[in-house]
């Protein structure tokens, strides 16, 4: 296990949201979208050249920038390790 | 009279629903201290009248962003008599907390679950009595969109109001919502009773559509190829109705008006004809543009694909400040900026819609796009004449990425851009219909006095002081043509051209209808006569003004009703007009310097 923000959360895999640290206006936005901590988020996809990601919260999906995602930490259980 | 708000997070279909409960016959609404429009109708609903208010999709009451702190102090100053809250039942795991921040509130309200359809093909299930319960306001599921359950709806809505006497106004809003730790453990536990959100998410049409329309690879060229298709849609039907209702106008003129009004003195004649009339008819002309644009938007934005089009374009545009979406209107510029400047409203940032507005009127319109052939054909060679056009519309993207990246720190967007995409939904033909007659009643609402009144100045400019030709050296319009010479002459537009521009300030299409009358000359003679008072450089430096310079006056009106800032509207025009000349500038001094 180790913890990692949403920018590196690799397309096709899931990780729980640890803390979000970024400004209040942000952080509202994030909590009325689904992001809590405990709450799971999966990758979908990742735009290229830098572009944003798209992600899924229950049954919203959103997209993000790569620098507002860099705000939101994840832990993260890769499929070879033992939990 | 009874005050009812409507209230609910973006992309929940609360327009929809506020639609059909009132009968699509809203107004724009008017309080005072609040900088958005708002809807509002009067409906009567059981033995009470009612005026409702839709207020604008808001995430959080709490919020920073300018819808929040609207509805904040919307509800702070207008008492009620009812909240009628709606939330998208597939998403209340998150939702629930705007249901949860009213009730803290104290006010009295109604819950509808739109969506309901949707629910079960997500696997989510809700007892909704138990949430009712905990809530303590009644719950009820609907379909906005088929009215699926709405009779039910709108008997609660009817009863709950009829039992509620006094209005309430939300007190100390702040003091209520500092209790979020409280706040989050009662969303837990009711999620927890009263809603089953299944383990695993289902691969569902619009993940497998996802797939390919935002593929890295196909996915800008599908999106390019979508744009084309509503430009071709929008312009291809609009332009042509335009042409037949411009010649209507013209027939109506020289059959009946002309004749009806012939006894009058020639004064009043001209300002009723070329002023009013002539007035009248630009405005009219822009209905079908409206109505088809915002016929396609109701499409590409319902549909969820213009969140996609922020997507596939972010990567560009958040270089130049601006998003996805801000190039779709753009883009759609290039038919006409008027729809396209009304069409920024669905960004809800005002720093990214203000450098929006402030970037499409450098979009080549197919007004000016007439005005080029015209100048062309006079000026160039058939094989000269496409690459200067081409030129042009170099020249349209560069003024536009120019500005962008000029002021990008001064219309600052603010808000993050954590945009939804919500699962891809058809509109129906009702919901289309509606959204282009409530955008052309909003367009009608105060443009056509603005248009109108921008018209008759301009025709007294050029028709006064009574006695001289029209538009002739004489008339104000030819007075301030000489007077601005000292600026224009180094641009190489003589004092004619420049009563030409003051023609184009009303609208392009009546550029070379002016030249007529400046030269008394019309079509190849015009162009002859044209071609014989200036050179190459100076009708090219004339066309890069025409493309830089303000548009038209719809698209100044636009602009005001949008912003709803004289200041905004001047810089933009201001701004335009100093590009144009720079520009011209560098271009006939660079070109008289190599002599060409």
């Amino acid at each position: 296990m180790s913890t990692i923000h949403l920018g590196l959360l690799e397309p096709g895999k899931t990780a729980t949201i640890l803390a979000i640290k970024t400004r209040e206006g942000l952080n509202q936005r994030l909590q009325a979208l689904g992001f809590r901590a405990g709450r799971e988020v999966k990758m979908i996809r990742r735009g290229w050249f830098s572009g944003p990601l798209h992600v899924r919260i229950g049954t919203t999906e959103v997209m993000v920038r790569r620098t507002e995602a860099e705000n939101i930490y994840l832990s993260y259980v890769d499929k070879g390790e033992s939990t | 009279m009874k005050q009812i708000a409507v209230l609910g997070m973006p992309n929940t279909g609360k327009s929809t629903f506020f639609n059909r409960l009132t009968g699509a016959d809203a107004s724009i609404g008017n309080w005072p201290g609040i900088t958005v429009d708002l809807m509002m109708a009067k409906v009567k609903l059981g033995s009470s009248e009612a005026e409702i208010v839709d207020l604008p999709g808001i995430y959080d009451l709490r919020g920073f962003s300018e819808d929040e702190a609207v509805v904040r102090k919307f509800l702070e100053h207008t008492p009620l008599h009812l909240v009628l809250i709606i939330l998208n039942a597939t998403q209340l795991d998150r939702q629930l907390s705007l249901a949860l921040q009213i009730k803290r509130l104290n006010l009295p309200a109604v819950l509808l679950l739109n969506m309901a359809d949707e629910a079960p093909q997500f696997g989510v299930e809700i007892d909704r009595d138990k949430m009712s319960d905990r809530l303590k306001m009644p719950v009820v599921p609907i379909s906005a969109k088929y009215g699926k359950n709405y009779d039910t709806a709108y008997q609660t809505i009817s009863d709950t109001l009829d039992r509620q006497e006094q209005a309430v106004s939300a007190q100390s809003l702040d003091q209520c919502m500092k209790c979020d730790n409280q706040m989050a453990s009662e969303m837990g536990s009711l999620m927890q009773d009263a809603i089953k959100l299944p383990k695993t998410f289902k691969d569902n049409l619009t993940t497998r559509l996802d797939r390919v329309l935002l593929h890295p690879v196909f996915g800008l060229p599908i999106f390019f190829g979508a744009m084309f298709l509503m430009f071709q849609l929008v312009y291809a039907i609009g332009t042509p109705i335009q042409d037949i209702m411009g010649q209507g106008a013209d027939w109506f003129q020289g059959a009946v008006l002309e004749p009806t009004l012939a006894g009058l003195p020639e004064m009043l004649r001209g300002l009723l004809v070329d002023g009013l009339y002539s007035g009248l008819s630009v405005v009219l002309s822009f209905i079908p543009v409206i109505i088809l644009f915002f016929f396609a938007m109701a499409i590409v934005e319902d549909s969820g694909y213009l969140s996609r089009s922020a997507f596939l374009m972010d990567a560009f545009m958040a270089r130049l400040g601006l998003d996805g979406r801000s190039f779709v209107m753009s883009l759609m510029g290039f038919g006409c900026n008027v729809p396209a400047i009304m069409g920024t409203r669905v960004m809800r940032s005002p720093g990214l819609r203000l450098l929006t507005m402030l970037v499409i009127p450098f979009s080549l319109c197919s007004a000016r796009l007439n005005v080029f052939i015209f100048m062309t054909a006079a000026l160039f060679s058939a094989t000269v004449a496409p690459i200067v056009l081409f030129s042009l519309y170099i020249f349209s993207f560069v003024a536009a990425i120019l500005t962008a990246a000029l002021f990008k720190s001064k219309y600052k967007n603010d808000d993050p851009l954590i945009l939804e995409l919500p699962p891809y939904r058809f509109p129906t033909l009702k919901q289309m219909l509606l959204r282009s007659w409530s955008e052309l009643k909003h367009f009608w609402r105060w443009s056509y006095k603005f248009i109108i009144f921008g018209v008759v100045a301009i025709w007294v400019l050029n028709n006064f002081p009574p006695g001289v030709p029209p538009a002739s050296p004489e008339t104000f319009s030819g007075i301030i043509g000489q007077w601005l010479q000292p600026i224009l002459g180094p641009i190489g537009i003589n004092p004619q051209l420049a009563v030409a521009l003051i023609f184009g300030f009303i609208a392009k299409e009546i550029v070379i209808g002016g030249l007529a009358v400046i030269y008394g000359q019309s079509d190849n003679a015009l162009m002859g006569a044209i071609a014989a008072q200036i050179d190459w450089a100076q009708a090219y430096s004339f066309m890069l003004f025409t493309l830089l310079y303000t548009p038209c006056l719809s698209t100044v009106a636009v602009l005001k009703s949008e912003s709803k800032s004289w200041k905004f509207t001047a810089f933009s025009i201001v701004w335009s007009l100093v590009l144009a000349w720079g520009a011209s500038f560098v271009f006939y001094q660079g070109s008289k310097a190599l002599s060409f």
